[in-house]
């Protein structure tokens, strides 16, 4: 089962710097869409909004054209995310970390079964059983995102979010994470949202292109049209000339 | 005019100072009742609760006793020294113990405690934030304040005074062995003494200063970690603040339990 995703006016200010003025936005259900836009453009806060971790000051979130409800942890079991560090427990062995959702909360699993789950998933991202019981600190930056994957996909949510997959990744291992993106997401018909900046990941993984700048939505089209969108900042951003609209700091 | 504006910018500047010292304040105190009412509200983690109890109980316990041992050594000395002055050196084994059971003992033990623990919540939950795995633990379905704060103020508030029970004991020994290797006391007289001059009062007194004292030195440690500002500078001013600010919380704690327990 997959979601709709929908924003509608979502503004979010920090002080005097107004992050986000309005962002209008329908992310498809069962498809990726990915968010391009340069740093600072409230790309992170704009997921951070819609998990609940930012209050928007304005503006409706929906999923499935219905409000977000009261219960948050009902809320939140619908979601997976991978975050930009892996944002690992170091204190938990990766099958701990992996299975972390599956050991707390309504339906929760015993121990051993919890565990099995954690090796399927870690084996589904290309990880071996031996991984499961090693700690986050003994793993490589690529291990670590793949551990972070099996963590979003664990419970099979309805939405994933991925903020930043690839940073700080090798382009073989970059390219490994968006296939497994692509893949996984397709494999448990979520509705996948990608914040990225890296234009490999934006053609490997979109199937709709969000341009964000200055804090609203600038073009929302499909993947195949975004080389030709006849924008000059989606045009300038991807091919990453500093001649253009944006400002770039030289 | 120049007189007028130094007068309006000085004034201005002790206003923001009280503001900002009210907002610190304010946030402090949200961030207790909020810990507070987490602790009485499921679900719980006694798995988590037992491993910080480990953590903060029995591995302080070495940093306790050895501090307590030498202090409690150090007072029989000091206390023999100043009674000779006036011809009380009896004195000395009902002052060490009273001494340690009231007052050295929660207050070192507090102290070190702070030095070690707070510091180490503070760093461990600051890496915690600015690594993003406070955000990670929301979008799990776990909240922060359950899965990290509560069960380190739960098992501070348990263990320190166990600690410092432990930490009067080893206080009260170091004395008997100064003042008996030492300062010629009889070891049978020394241990009467001692037994027969405590009250339960002075003990019990002692163990609640502890319990609040755990409490501050946990939820300083969790509170600075948790508003940690972004970067290893904002990990380690967090570490900084947590022990500082625990440090002067005991102290002043002390003052007030001491009027509320020992006022005539």
């Amino acid at each position: 089962m997959s979601t709709q995703i929908t924003l509608s006016g979502l503004q979010k200010s920090f002080g005097p710097k107004h992050v986000l003025r309005g962002v209008d936005l329908i992310a498809p259900a069962g498809q990726n869409t990915v968010i391009i836009g340069g740093s600072g453009t409230g790309k992170s806060v704009l997921l951070k909004c819609i998990l609940g971790l930012v209050r928007p000051d304005a503006g409706e979130i929906l999923l499935d054209s219905a409000a977000i409800g009261r219960d948050r942890d009902a809320f939140l079991a619908r979601f997976g995310m991978l975050f930009q560090g892996g944002a690992l427990f170091d204190s938990l062995s990766v099958w701990e970390n992996v299975a972390f959702r599956l050991l707390r909360g309504k339906g929760k699993l015993n121990r051993s079964d919890a565990r099995d789950v954690a090796v399927e998933k870690l084996r589904r991202v290309g990880l071996t059983a031996e991984v499961a019981d090693q700690f986050p600190a003994e793993l490589s930056g690529g291990m670590q995102k793949r551990v972070g994957l099996a963590r979003a996909i664990a419970a099979n949510p309805e939405i994933i979010f991925f903020d930043e997959p690839t940073t700080g990744l090798d382009p073989i291992m970059s390219g490994v994470i968006n296939d497994l993106i692509r893949e996984i997401t397709a494999e448990i018909g979520a509705t996948g949202m990608t914040i990225t900046h890296d234009m490999t990941s934006v053609r490997a993984i979109a199937d709709q292109v969000a341009m964000l700048h200055g804090g609203k939505v600038r073009w929302t089209g499909p993947a195949a049209e975004m080389d030709h969108c006849g924008d000059p900042y989606v045009e300038q951003f991807v091919t990453g000339s500093a001649d253009g609209p944006i400002e770039a700091v030289r | 005019m120049a007189v007028l504006r130094y007068g309006q910018s000085f004034l201005a500047g002790i206003g923001a100072a009280v503001l900002g010292l009210c907002a610190a304040t304010g946030a402090l105190v949200l961030f207790a009742a909020s810990a507070i009412s987490h602790m009485v509200r499921p679900p719980f983690y006694p798995a988590e609760i037992g491993r910080q109890l480990l953590r903060i109980g029995w591995f302080s316990l070495p940093v306790v006793g050895l501090t307590t041992l030498f202090t409690g050594g150090a007072l029989a000395l000091q206390i023999f020294a100043g009674g000779a002055r006036f011809n009380a050196e009896a004195v000395v084994p009902s002052i060490v113990a009273i001494g340690m059971v009231r007052e050295l003992g929660p207050v070192l033990g507090g102290l070190m405690v702070a030095g070690r623990v707070s510091a180490s919540i503070a760093a461990e939950i600051g890496t915690m934030r600015v690594t993003e795995q406070i955000d990670a633990l929301s979008t799990l379905s776990t909240n922060p304040m359950k899965y990290l704060v509560v069960p380190r103020l739960i098992a501070a508030v348990i263990a320190l005074p166990l600690l410092v029970l432990i930490g009067d004991i080893i206080g009260v020994m170091g004395g008997f062995m100064v003042g008996v290797g030492r300062l010629d006391f009889n070891a049978a007289t020394y241990i009467t003494t001692t037994v027969n001059f405590l009250t339960v009062q002075d003990v019990v007194s002692g163990l609640v200063k502890a319990a609040v004292f755990g409490f501050i030195l946990a939820l300083m440690g969790c509170y600075q970690g948790y508003n940690s500002q972004r970067g290893a500078q904002g990990v380690g001013r967090a570490t900084t603040n947590a022990v500082v600010s625990a440090s002067v919380l005991i102290f002043a704690a002390n003052y007030i339990l001491t009027e509320v327990f020992f006022t005539p």
